[in-house]
């Protein structure tokens, strides 16, 4: 080891900037006929997307994305050297089975929603370690797969809270390393678990805000960054509520975010598309830096992109048993090379 | 975060949510609930005054009323209606007899895919099951309390 790569607390600042090769975006059709529809490659109208079970067709989501990658980049699988996914699904079999058919060497990952930024970062470090020459990341997330696990059955007629956010069905590929080009990872700051006592699991936004504000304060204090730094900052699935939360603690703190501060969950529905506080899941994050912040990279519309997944890293089970939320943010920086 | 005290900021961070949190349209929701509520008893009152049409006591004509009502809110369950009335009306749709029905036909929908015994047979009261439970054993207090008063 010559010089350290770890800048301050918790972030690792690349030796050289990490190309992105390409990505690839699978949605479902709330998704496709929201305000960033443009931006993905491909609209899946059925949730069941021809398949017997959501679980299955969320599986197959992420193996659309994974083949649209590839052929994008003209890339075989002997070309990836190592593949890191997850998903919100016990056991995380939307992505285990989607990888069942990939033969790559494959770290299946939990992070809740966090689970795109930590498959980044992962991959950055991979790569910058010199342990492999291309990476593929993926992550995914299905509301009706979400819902059956998390909370009731989707044909139950409940009334939703204000609070609540709606999980995107969605899944991302997105190939890193040697050959890419427009748009690179350039450092990351992994995130710490941040638990203040929140236990309302229909406001996930108030639960995982003093995640992202921790990972994004200290990001800035390892960097020496402040927010102008970025031409934009976006956490993974606050929603509208987490979001102004997010912001007026950074205020507090001294970082003036009003600028350039927005979150993907709040960019992905509007607002009359019955989503309550926005969207979530793994799948909101990957699908819209995927899509949207990864083509405004490569057109020059953004050079500097902070990307902040959240997640909650709850189960059914320890919320029945009164648990509180514990809570994650991973950071990402992505910059036009 | 990083204060001395750490219960005193997960207090203060409630204090915060709590008022930027949204406040449920509470009067929208009552009326609705009341409106749509009673709108699925008047229909109910309907089916009960035709089976009493037929010579039925109202008292005969409770079992198949209930019945009718049942079905009523399994069938728009099973088209997809029946939680989209809920989003709409609320308690109005979860406290009448149908939507004891939705509630029990949604998980059984849901859960047919992990089979029929597993699945649909073990899943079916996941989310009436509460109700059944406490529901008997409060009749069962009720009755022996009834009891002891009459001896």
């Amino acid at each position: 080891m010559t010089r350290s790569k770890k800048v301050g607390q918790q972030t690792f600042m690349f030796s050289r900037p990490l190309p992105i090769i390409g990505t690839a975006t699978v949605v479902g059709k709330k998704e496709g006929e929201g305000p960033l529809g443009e931006y993905f490659d491909q609209v899946v109208t059925d949730p069941l997307f021809g398949e017997k079970s959501w679980e299955k067709a969320e599986s197959k989501m992420v193996r659309t994305a994974i083949q649209l990658a590839m052929q994008k980049v003209n890339l075989a699988y002997g070309d990836l050297d190592f593949m890191f996914g997850g998903d919100l699904l016990n056991q995380i079999i939307a992505s285990n089975f989607a990888a069942r058919d990939v033969p790559v060497p494959f770290y299946g990952l939990f992070g809740a929603c966090s689970t795109y930024t930590e498959a980044l970062s992962l991959a950055g470090i991979t790569l910058d370690g010199g342990f492999a020459a291309r990476v593929l990341v993926t992550a995914s997330s299905h509301y009706q797969t979400a819902e059956r696990q998390y909370r009731f059955p989707t044909e139950l007629g409940v009334q939703r809270k204000p609070t609540a956010q709606w999980t995107v069905t969605g899944a991302a590929a997105t190939i890193i390393g040697e050959g890419g080009s427009g748009a690179a990872l350039t450092c990351t700051t992994v995130g710490k678990v941040v638990d203040m006592g929140i236990k309302d699991v229909n406001d996930m936004g108030s639960a995982m805000a003093p995640a992202a504000v921790a990972t994004i304060k200290q990001h800035f204090e390892d960097t020496g960054r402040g927010p102008d730094y970025y031409d934009v900052i976006a956490t993974g699935d606050l929603g509208s509520l987490g979001k102004a939360l997010a912001q007026e603690m950074l205020a507090e703190a001294g970082y003036d975010l009003s600028k350039n501060y927005t979150d993907c969950g709040v960019l992905i529905f509007r607002p009359d598309q019955d989503v309550h506080s926005g969207g979530s899941g793994c799948g909101c994050s990957a699908t819209v830096f995927s899509g949207y912040f990864y083509s405004g990279l490569l057109s020059g519309q953004y050079s500097k992109v902070l990307l902040v997944s959240t997640g909650a890293l709850l189960s059914p089970t320890s919320y029945q048993q009164g648990e509180s939320i514990p809570c994650i943010a991973h950071a990402v920086a992505v910059e036009k090379v | 975060m990083g204060a001395q005290d750490p219960n005193l900021d997960k207090k203060l961070y409630y204090w915060r949510v709590q008022q930027k949190k949204p406040r449920p349209p509470v009067i929208r929701n009552t009326l609705l609930a009341f409106t749509v509520g009673g709108l699925i008893c008047v229909l109910g009152q309907a089916v009960l005054a035709f089976f009493q049409s037929l010579g039925m006591t109202a008292k005969e004509a409770a079992g198949p009323t209930a019945s009718v009502m049942v079905f009523l809110g399994a069938f728009f369950t099973g088209l997809g209606w029946y939680d989209e009335l809920g989003k709409f009306a609320g308690a109005g749709s979860v406290v009448p007899i149908t939507g004891f029905a939705n509630s029990i036909v949604s998980p059984a929908i849901e859960f047919k895919r992990e089979g029929f015994v597993l699945g649909l047979g073990a899943r079916m009261f996941s989310v009436a099951g509460p109700v059944l439970v406490y529901g008997t054993v409060t009749a069962v207090v009720v009755g022996i309390i009834y009891w002891l008063t009459k001896l």
